[in-house]
C-alpha cells in the first residue's frame, strides 16, 4: 500500500525519477553478445615462458610493455587471464622468470617482487624490495631443489624464499659507486656469484654464501677491453664466463669459481682452428647466446655466437674449458634460441624475412624432438608455430594501442551498384534506357534465383556445417547500414580493417619506417557512395619532433594502397583541413598548411585548383600554437598563399591551452530550437565554425588554479564566450556538439569531479533563419551554464551521433573501471529548474539536483569492461534510432546504442502471425458482412 | 508545488542565465583628441589602428586612441578622428572588391602597474569592408580580457552585419565612426548549487509535515494482533473447557 500512496502525492521529483527508470534501458540476458563484441589484448611481449610444469599443459605466460602479466591457451591463442598493472614506470615489469608453478616478477624498477600461481593466475605473495634500481634476478638452488630467488640491485643483493617471499638476507655490495654490478649467477652450489665491471678496467667477481650472505671470496680480474657484462658476457658449461670483445674479435673465458688471481684466457676468432673461419660483419657487435635449462645445474656448454645480423654460429666449449669447437654455421638466421626438456636440448634457428624479435622454444617429452615457437614480430603480432612450420594462431597485439579510427560504409553489392549506376548515369536516349532497365532487372532476377537456390541447398545440409563467415569478398552493406568497416590506426603503424559486426580482422597493412612518436590523422576523402570510384582514405603521418609529414592513401575496404601518388611534403605541416569541395572523381579536397603558411591541395588536379581559386575568399582556417598561447586565423588567397586576418593571444604566463575542439562535420541537428513551456521557441546558436578552447592555469595552487573555457569563432576570431571555472584543475575532458559544450574537471577545493554544461541560444528570434554566416551574426548568443557533481573520475567522453539528429543525445563516458556509461544529455541541461513549475514540467525538464547519478543499467558494456579505455568513437547507422559505438583502449568493444530506444524498429518478438491473422480475419469479416448486408438489402427490397 | 510564488521561480532562474558582465563606455566621435584624458593618473592610452587596402596587404594606420582605465572597474573610451576624403574613397573601393577592414590593438595588461605593461605583438580582428560601408561606419568593438587583466582578443562587428550591395551615395555617412566600445572580462562559471538544493529539500520536507513517527510494531499492527491473540486464547480455552464437553456428546 505504501509506495502508491507516495506516488499520488504531488512530489514531482519522484514521478520524474520513476519515469526515468522506465526510460532507461538495459541488456537482457539473451541479448548479451548479440550486437556487441569485445576483444582483449595485452600489448607487445617483453618476456614469454611456456608452462613446462606438466606434460599436457597448454599455457603461455607473457609479460608485456603495457605492464600486463597474462596467460594464453597455446592451442587457441585465447586469453586465459591477465593482470593489468598501473600505467607508467610504476608498473613496468623488469623481469619475469618461471619455475615450476611459480612465476616470479620484479615490478616497477625493482620496487616489488611478486610471485604468481601459474595455474590459476592468483598472487602467491608480494614483497617490497629495498630502494635501488633493478639489475638482475635469478633462481638459486641447493641440492637440486630451487628454494630461493636472488635479486641484484645497483648497490645490494638480497635473497628471498620462494615459498613466502620473506627475505633471507640482504647485503650491500662493496664499492658499488665505482663497480657496476650487472649479473648474478648460481650454478647449484652453495655460492651465489655477482659479476660487476669497472668499464675498461677490471671485472669483479664476488661469491656470497647462500646461508648467511657472507662474502666467501672476492676476485678482481684485469679486463681493459670489457665495458659491460650484461651485453657481452654469458656463463656456459661448468661455470665458465665467456665474453666477447668486438674490438679485437676475441672470445675470453674465465672459470668463475677459480681460486687465486685468475686470468682471462683469450681465443682469437681469426686464428681459431675452427672451420669455416669466423668473421664478424662490419660494424656489428657480436652477441653471445647461452642457456641454463635448470637453476640447479650448470648451463650447457653449447652456445651461439652472432657474427652479423643474419649470421649465427653454434659453438661448443670443450671439456678443457679453454678451446672451442664449431658445431654448425647458420646463415641466414636472424633469431636463435635454446630449449631443453629432460636431457635433451634443441637449438632453434629462425630465418624470417625481416621482422622478428623473440623466439621461445619448447620440447615435448615423447622421445621425439618436438617444438613450438612463439614469435613476436616488429608489427606487434604474436605468432605461435608448431612443428612442421604450421602457424597455429596469430594475435594482433598492435590493437592494444589504437590511436585513431574511422568507420566506413561497406560497398553495395554488385546488383545494388548496378541499380544505383542506372540512376547515376546521364540519360542517353529512351531506347538505351529501357534496355538498361531490362538488363538490370534480369540481373536482379538472377541474383534472387541464386539466393533461393543457395537457401534450398543449405537447408539440406546438416545444421552445424553452414558457415556464415565474413570474408572480404562477401562484404556488402546490409539493409540498415549497421555493419561497417572499422579502419583502425595503431601506434606501431599497423592499419587494420575490422568488420564491425563480428570483429574479425579483414585486412591489415603494416607501414614500415613509422617513427615511434608519430601522430596520425585519418581522413575519409571519398566514401563508398560514389560507386564506380573506390572509397579512399588518407592517413596523415606526422613526426612529432620535426613536424615532417607523409601521406598514405588507401582503400578502406580492402586495405590496398591507392595508386594515386600523394604530394611530396618537404616542409613541416601545421594544419590539415578537409574541404567540402570535391574534385571530378568525388574525392574531397584535403588542404595541408606548411610552416610558411603555404597551402598544398590533395588531390591537386586542374579542376580542384580552379575551384579553390573561385572559393578562395571564403576559405578560412585557424592555427593554434599552444606553446605561445596564440590562436590565429587565415584566409586563402587565389594563388594558394594565405593571409593572417585575426589573432588572439592567451598569455602563457597565466594559462596554457590544453585542448581545442570543433564540431564534427558529419553531425546533423534536426531541431533549430527548443519549445518552451509557454509555447515560445528558444533558438539554438548553431555556429558550425565554433571552437571550444580549454585552458588550464599555470598557477597550480588549489586556491588560485582555474580552468578556462573559451568559445571562439574559427572564421572571425571573435570570442563568443569566455568563462573561468575557479578552483579547478585538469585533466579536462570535453565534448563540443550542437549548441553545447560539456566539460569535466577536478574541483581542487571540494576535491571531487564536476561536470559543467554550457548551452548557447540565439534567443527567441533568429537573426537569419536561412543560412548561418560567421561574418554576419553581430549579436552574441545567450549562454546558460550549470554544474553538477559527478561521483567518479572519467577517462574519456564522446557524444552519440545519429543520422538525422532526431534521436536525443547521450554522452558516452569512459570510466577508469572500464565501464562505459551512457549518460542522457537530459541530465546535463542548464535549464534544469531549481523549482519545478508548470512550464518546466511541460518541457519535461528534470528538477536540478547537484549530484549526477550513475546507474548501473546505464553501463552499455554490462560486464564487458574495457581496460584503460582511451577513446570512444561513435558513428551513425542507417537507422535513426541506432548509433554505433566503439570503445578502444587496451581492449576493443563494439556495440550499438539506442538513446531514444528503438522507435523505428519492430521488436524481435513482434507477433507477425497474430497481427496478420487479425488483419485477415477482419478482412474476411468485412467481406462476409458486406455480402450478408447485400443479401439482407435484396431480401428487404423483394419484400 | 503549484503554490510556489512566481517571483521565486524567476529569481531562481536568473542566476543561471549568465549576464555578461560588460562595462559599457561611451565613445567620442568628434574631432576631440582627448589630450586631457592622458594626464589621468590611472588611465593610459593605446593606439587603435586599422588597415584597408585593395590588395589586401595589411598597412595599419592610426584610427584613434583607446583610453583604458584598469583597476576594480575597468573602463574604456575611444577618441577617434574622422575619415579623410582619401580614406573614404579607398574604403569604398575595398568594399567593392569584397576586401577586409582590419583593426588591431597592442597586447597590454590593464592591471599591471609596472612599466612592462605592453607586450610585443598585436591582437587583430577584421570585418568585411562592405558591411562597414553599408552600416554607415556603425561598428561594435569588443575588447576581451583574461582573469589577470591581459587583453587577449579584440572583435569588431557591424550592425547590421550583412552585405546587401546597397550603394552608399552620401559621402557624409562615411565620415565619422559610430562606435560602441565594450570590454568583457571572463565570467565565473557556476559551482554545483548544493546549498540551494539542500535548502529546497528542507523546505519541501517541512511542507510535507513531519514524517510520521516510526510506530512500534505493535502499534502498527495491533488490529491484526489483538484478534489473533483473542482467537488463540479463545480456541485454547475452548480446548481445555470444551474438551470434556466434546467427549460428553458435543452438540
Amino acid at each position: 500500500m505504501k509506495p502508491p500512496a507516495k506516488m499520488s502525492k504531488p512530489t514531482s521529483l519522484f514521478v520524474i525519477f520513476f519515469s526515468l527508470f522506465i526510460m532507461s534501458e538495459a541488456v537482457f540476458e539473451d541479448q548479451v553478445g548479440k550486437f556487441d563484441w569485445r576483444q582483449q589484448y595485452v600489448g607487445k611481449t617483453l618476456f614469454a615462458h611456456f608452462d613446462s610444469h606438466s606434460q599436457s599443459s597448454n599455457k603461455l605466460f607473457l609479460a608485456t610493455d603495457k605492464n600486463i602479466f597474462a596467460s594464453f591457451n597455446s592451442r587457441t591463442g585465447d586469453l586465459l587471464w591477465r593482470h593489468v598493472d598501473k600505467v607508467g614506470p610504476e608498473g613496468t615489469i623488469d623481469i619475469l622468470v618461471l619455475h615450476g608453478q611459480d612465476a616470479l616478477m620484479v615490478v616497477g624498477g625493482g620496487r616489488l617482487l611478486r610471485s604468481w600461481d601459474t595455474n590459476m593466475g592468483g598472487l602467491n605473495w608480494e614483497a617490497v624490495l629495498d630502494t635501488g634500481s633493478f639489475q638482475a634476478a635469478c633462481f638459486v638452488a641447493i641440492q637440486d631443489t630451487v628454494k630461493h630467488v636472488a635479486v641484484l640491485k645497483k648497490a645490494a643483493i638480497s635473497l628471498h624464499y620462494l615459498t613466502n617471499g620473506h627475505q633471507k638476507w640482504v647485503e650491500n655490495l662493496p664499492d658499488s659507486d665505482t663497480v657496476q654490478y650487472q649479473a648474478v649467477y648460481s650454478g647449484g652450489e652453495v655460492e651465489v656469484y655477482v659479476l660487476g665491471v669497472v668499464p675498461n678496467s677490471h671485472l669483479t667477481i664476488i661469491a656470497y654464501s647462500l646461508e648467511d650472505g657472507e662474502i666467501i671470496k672476492q676476485r678482481s680480474v684485469e679486463a681493459p677491453w670489457l665495458s659491460s657484462v650484461e651485453s657481452s658476457c654469458v656463463v656456459i658449461g661448468q661455470g665458465v664466463l665467456m665474453c666477447v670483445d668486438p674490438a679485437t674479435l676475441a672470445l675470453y673465458t674465465l672459470p668463475i669459481q677459480a681460486e687465486e688471481a685468475p686470468q682471462f684466457n683469450q681465443i682469437l676468432l681469426q686464428v681459431t682452428p675452427v672451420q669455416p673461419r669466423l668473421e664478424v660483419s662490419l660494424g656489428f657487435q657480436p652477441v653471445l647466446v647461452s642457456s641454463q635449462p635448470h637453476p640447479a645445474r650448470s648451463p650447457i656448454s653449447e652456445f651461439f655466437l652472432q657474427l652479423g645480423p643474419d649470421h649465427h654460429v653454434l659453438l661448443q666449449l670443450n671439456a678443457d674449458g679453454y678451446t672451442i669447437a664449431a658445431l654448425r654455421d647458420f646463415q641466414p638466421a636472424f633469431l636463435v634460441s635454446f630449449a631443453t626438456t629432460g636431457e635433451k636440448t634443441v637449438a632453434v634457428v629462425m630465418t624470417p624475412k625481416n621482422e622478428t624479435l623473440y623466439v621461445h622454444a619448447f620440447l615435448k617429452k615423447d622421445d621425439s624432438v618436438d617444438y613450438r615457437v612463439l614469435v613476436q614480430t616488429q608489427d606487434h603480432a604474436l605468432t605461435f608455430i608448431q612443428q612442421p612450420g604450421r602457424v597455429v594462431w596469430t594475435r594482433e597485439e598492435a590493437l592494444a594501442d589504437v590511436v585513431t579510427m574511422e568507420m566506413v560504409d561497406l560497398p553495395l553489392t554488385g546488383t545494388q551498384a548496378e541499380l544505383e549506376g542506372e540512376f547515376g548515369k546521364k540519360a542517353d536516349g529512351l531506347f538505351p534506357m529501357v534496355l538498361k532497365r531490362l538488363s538490370s532487372q534480369v540481373i536482379l532476377l538472377q541474383a534472387w534465383l541464386a539466393h533461393l537456390w543457395k537457401l534450398f541447398y543449405e537447408a539440406r545440409k546438416p545444421h552445424g556445417q553452414v558457415k556464415n563467415e565474413v570474408t572480404i569478398e562477401t562484404l556488402s552493406r546490409d539493409e540498415f547500414n549497421l555493419q561497417k568497416m572499422m579502419v583502425m590506426v595503431t601506434a606501431s603503424g599497423k592499419l587494420f580493417g575490422i568488420d564491425s559486426k563480428s570483429g574479425s580482422i579483414l585486412w591489415k597493412h603494416y607501414l614500415e619506417n613509422v617513427q615511434p612518436n608519430a601522430v596520425f590523422k585519418l581522413i575519409v576523402q571519398r566514401t563508398t557512395a560514389h560507386f564506380p570510384h573506390p572509397p579512399q582514405c588518407t592517413l596523415l603521418i606526422k613526426d612529432k619532433d620535426t613536424g615532417l609529414a607523409s601521406l598514405h592513401v588507401f582503400n578502406p575496404i580492402f586495405g590496398r594502397k591507392s595508386h594515386i601518388a600523394p604530394p611530396a611534403l618537404p616542409r613541416p605541416i601545421l594544419q590539415s583541413l578537409l574541404l567540402p569541395v570535391i574534385d571530378q572523381d568525388y574525392a574531397k579536397v584535403l588542404l595541408l598548411v606548411d610552416d610558411q603558411y603555404k597551402v598544398t591541395a590533395f588531390p591537386s588536379t586542374k579542376n580542384v585548383l580552379q575551384q579553390l581559386q573561385e572559393m578562395a575568399s571564403s576559405i578560412f582556417f585557424y592555427l593554434i600554437r599552444s606553446d605561445q598561447g596564440n590562436l590565429s586565423g587565415f584566409r586563402l588567397r587565389k594563388d594558394l598563399s594565405t593571409e593572417r586576418i585575426w589573432e588572439v593571444v592567451l598569455p602563457t604566463e597565466v594559462q596554457k591551452i590544453v585542448a581545442v575542439n570543433g564540431k564534427r562535420p558529419n553531425e546533423h541537428v534536426h531541431s533549430q530550437g527548443r519549445v518552451m513551456g509557454d509555447r515560445s521557441v528558444l533558438y539554438k546558436y548553431l555556429n558550425p565554425n565554433l571552437l571550444a578552447v580549454v585552458t588550464e592555469s599555470t598557477d597550480a595552487h588549489p586556491e588560485r588554479a582555474f580552468v578556462g573555457v573559451f568559445l571562439v569563432d574559427g572564421v572571425t576570431g571573435r570570442i563568443i564566450h569566455e568563462a573561468v571555472q575557479r578552483k579547478a584543475r585538469g585533466p579536462v575532458h570535453f565534448v563540443h556538439s550542437e549548441n553545447w559544450v560539456v566539460y569535466e574537471y577536478w574541483n581542487t577545493k571540494s576535491r571531487r569531479n564536476e561536470f559543467s554544461v554550457l548551452e548557447l541560444f540565439e534567443g527567441t528570434e533568429l537573426y537569419n533563419s536561412t543560412v548561418f554566416s560567421s561574418l554576419d551574426r553581430p549579436h552574441l548568443p545567450q549562454v546558460l551554464q550549470q554544474t553538477y557533481i559527478f561521483p567518479s573520475p572519467i577517462t574519456t567522453m564522446e557524444a552519440t551521433l545519429t543520422e538525422k539528429g532526431i534521436t536525443s543525445r547521450h554522452l558516452l563516458v569512459g570510466l577508469p573501471s572500464g565501464a562505459i556509461l551512457s549518460l542522457p544529455k537530459m541530465f546535463l541541461d542548464p535549464r534544469r529548474p531549481e523549482v519545478v513549475t508548470e512550464h518546466s514540467r511541460e518541457e519535461n525538464l528534470i528538477p536540478y539536483a547537484p549530484e549526477m547519478p550513475i546507474r548501473t543499467e546505464w553501463f552499455i558494456n554490462y560486464n564487458q569492461t574495457v581496460a584503460r579505455v582511451k577513446g570512444i568513437y561513435t558513428a551513425p547507422s542507417g537507422l535513426e534510432s541506432t548509433c554505433l559505438v566503439v570503445a578502444y583502449g587496451l581492449d576493443i568493444y563494439q556495440t550499438r546504442v539506442y538513446p531514444s530506444k528503438q522507435f523505428d524498429v519492430l521488436k524481435d518478438d513482434y507477433d507477425y502471425v497474430l497481427i496478420s491473422s487479425v488483419l485477415f480475419a477482419l478482412f474476411f469479416a468485412t467481406m462476409i458482412s458486406k455480402r450478408l448486408a447485400q443479401v439482407k438489402l435484396l431480401n428487404r427490397a423483394w419484400r | 508545488m503549484a503554490s510556489v510564488p512566481r517571483s521565486f521561480l524567476l529569481l531562481s532562474i536568473i542566476p543561471t542565465i549568465l549576464i555578461l558582465c560588460a562595462d559599457f563606455a561611451c565613445c567620442n566621435t568628434g574631432r576631440k583628441t582627448g589630450d586631457g584624458l592622458d594626464t589621468d593618473f590611472s588611465g593610459f592610452s593605446v593606439p587603435l589602428e586599422h588597415s584597408f587596402e585593395v590588395d589586401d596587404v595589411s598597412r595599419f594606420r592610426m584610427r584613434g586612441a583607446l583610453q583604458l582605465r584598469g583597476g576594480r572597474e575597468t573602463s574604456v573610451s575611444l577618441s577617434q578622428s574622422q575619415l579623410s576624403e582619401e580614406d573614404r574613397k579607398t574604403l569604398k573601393e575595398v568594399a567593392a572588391v569584397d576586401g577586409l577592414y582590419k583593426i588591431r590593438v597592442p597586447r597590454v595588461s590593464l592591471t599591471d602597474r609596472q612599466t612592462e605593461r605592453q607586450m610585443d605583438g598585436y591582437l587583430t580582428a577584421f570585418v568585411r569592408a562592405c558591411s562597414l560601408v553599408e552600416s554607415h561606419l556603425s561598428d561594435v568593438i569588443t575588447l576581451h580580457t583574461d582573469v589577470s587583466g591581459y587583453l587577449i582578443g579584440v572583435s569588431i562587428v557591424t550592425i547590421p552585419g550583412a552585405c546587401r550591395g546597397t550603394e552608399v551615395e552620401d559621402e557624409v555617412d562615411l565620415e565619422a565612426f559610430n562606435t560602441t566600445l565594450t570590454i568583457i572580462a571572463p565570467t565565473n562559471a557556476p559551482q554545483p548549487e548544493t546549498a540551494l538544493f539542500i535548502e529546497r529539500m528542507d523546505i519541501e520536507h517541512e511542507k510535507r509535515g513531519k514524517p510520521q513517527e516510526q510506530k512500534s510494531f505493535f502499534a502498527k499492527y495491533w488490529m491484526y494482533i489483538v484478534p489473533l491473540v483473542l482467537f488463540l486464547m479463545m480456541s485454547g480455552a475452548q480446548d481445555q473447557s470444551g474438551g470434556g464437553a466434546a467427549n460428553g456428546g458435543g452438540r
